[in-house]
């Protein structure tokens, strides 16, 4: 399986997705800079985070008219999981293939610390290998991650178990309805702000982000490889 | 040439919490009478004549790029700006 890891101009996790994919996940992996626009030759498309040009006007609003977004869209309409982690997941929100915005963090300040999560649903291509309600151990790492959504889109967002990630116990944001993560109506778009690559190794304090990559690559298999 | 000076705010629906802080500073320096605050953003853009109308242009803009429809509110003046 092949995963690109697309590089904005400002992106700071690239290094540790390839990592999480290439070193604890052993799966092919290449960084496609931003001004590509063909992404048929990967699998899965994986959006890290940082600050992409700078933040600037809000987060992910100039790199959405990247030209790589233009394939990032292709591939969600072929139904490739795309995973988008913090800035990557302002991006997504910002070129519309998720629903609703990102308002700056309740108490206006930039938050980096471990948080706990509920999985929500374990029943997507990204969530697969946790348990229903398992509670996890993953970082966040950021200013904006103050979920924002219309009342009507939330009611579908909960309808169609659109909420993957909700955090648990405290709300670290303030964002609606505890929301940490979302999938988009086919499930194959998820959008998070804890930072899944930066949990795969008990060194770093949890792995509990591997489950998360683990479940693409089962995914995958499933439906890609043809066993004899 | 046009000036054309862009106003970006928060919708009204949409909670400002950068506005609710300065509100409380304020009200720590005893002005009360401040009921609300909204903390927007202020571009100002220097536009060539282009054949298209000026008023469509802005709010294409506006819409694509210079504001999130789903939280903010955006509204323009435009200014014709004295040719050389």
């Amino acid at each position: 399986m092949k995963f690109a890891v697309i590089v904005f101009p400002g992106s700071n996790c690239d290094v540790d997705m390839y990592h999480a994919i290439a070193d604890e996940l052993g799966e092919e992996v290449e960084y496609v800079w931003h001004d590509e626009d063909n992404l048929d030759r990967f699998d899965a498309i994986l959006l890290p985070g940082g600050f992409s040009y700078g933040d600037y006007l809000r987060s992910g609003a100039i790199a959405r008219f990247s030209k790589v977004m233009a394939a990032v869209k292709q591939a969600a309409e072929a139904g490739k999981p795309v995973l988008g982690v913090c800035n990557g997941f302002q991006i997504l929100l910002e070129a519309g293939l998720l629903p609703g915005a990102m308002r700056r963090n309740q108490g206006l300040k930039f938050i980096c610390r471990p948080v706990r999560l509920t999985v929500e649903n374990n029943e997507t291509m990204f969530t697969s290998a946790y348990e229903k309600g398992e509670v996890i151990t993953i970082p966040i790492a950021h200013g904006e991650g103050n979920y924002y959504c219309d009342e009507q889109t939330l009611k579908r967002l909960i309808e169609n178990r659109q909420i993957v990630f909700r955090y648990h116990g405290e709300n670290p944001n303030g964002s609606l309805a505890d929301i940490a993560g979302i999938v988009n109506e086919r499930g194959n778009v998820l959008g998070m702000m804890p930072h899944p690559e930066r949990a795969v190794d008990a060194l770093l304090g949890s792995a509990d982000g591997l489950k998360l990559f683990r479940s693409i690559v089962n995914y995958w298999r499933e439906t890609h490889v043809v066993t004899a | 040439m046009y000036k054309v000076k862009v106003y970006v705010t928060l919708r009204e629906s949409v909670l400002d919490p950068q506005g609710t802080a300065v509100k409380g500073a304020l009200h720590s320096l005893s002005y009360t009478e401040v009921k609300d605050v909204r903390i927007g953003k202020f571009m100002e853009l220097v536009i060539e004549e282009s054949g298209r109308d000026i008023n469509e242009l802005v709010r294409e803009m506006c819409e694509k790029l210079l504001a999130n429809p789903v939280i903010e509110d955006y509204r323009y003046e435009i200014e014709e700006a004295v040719a050389r």
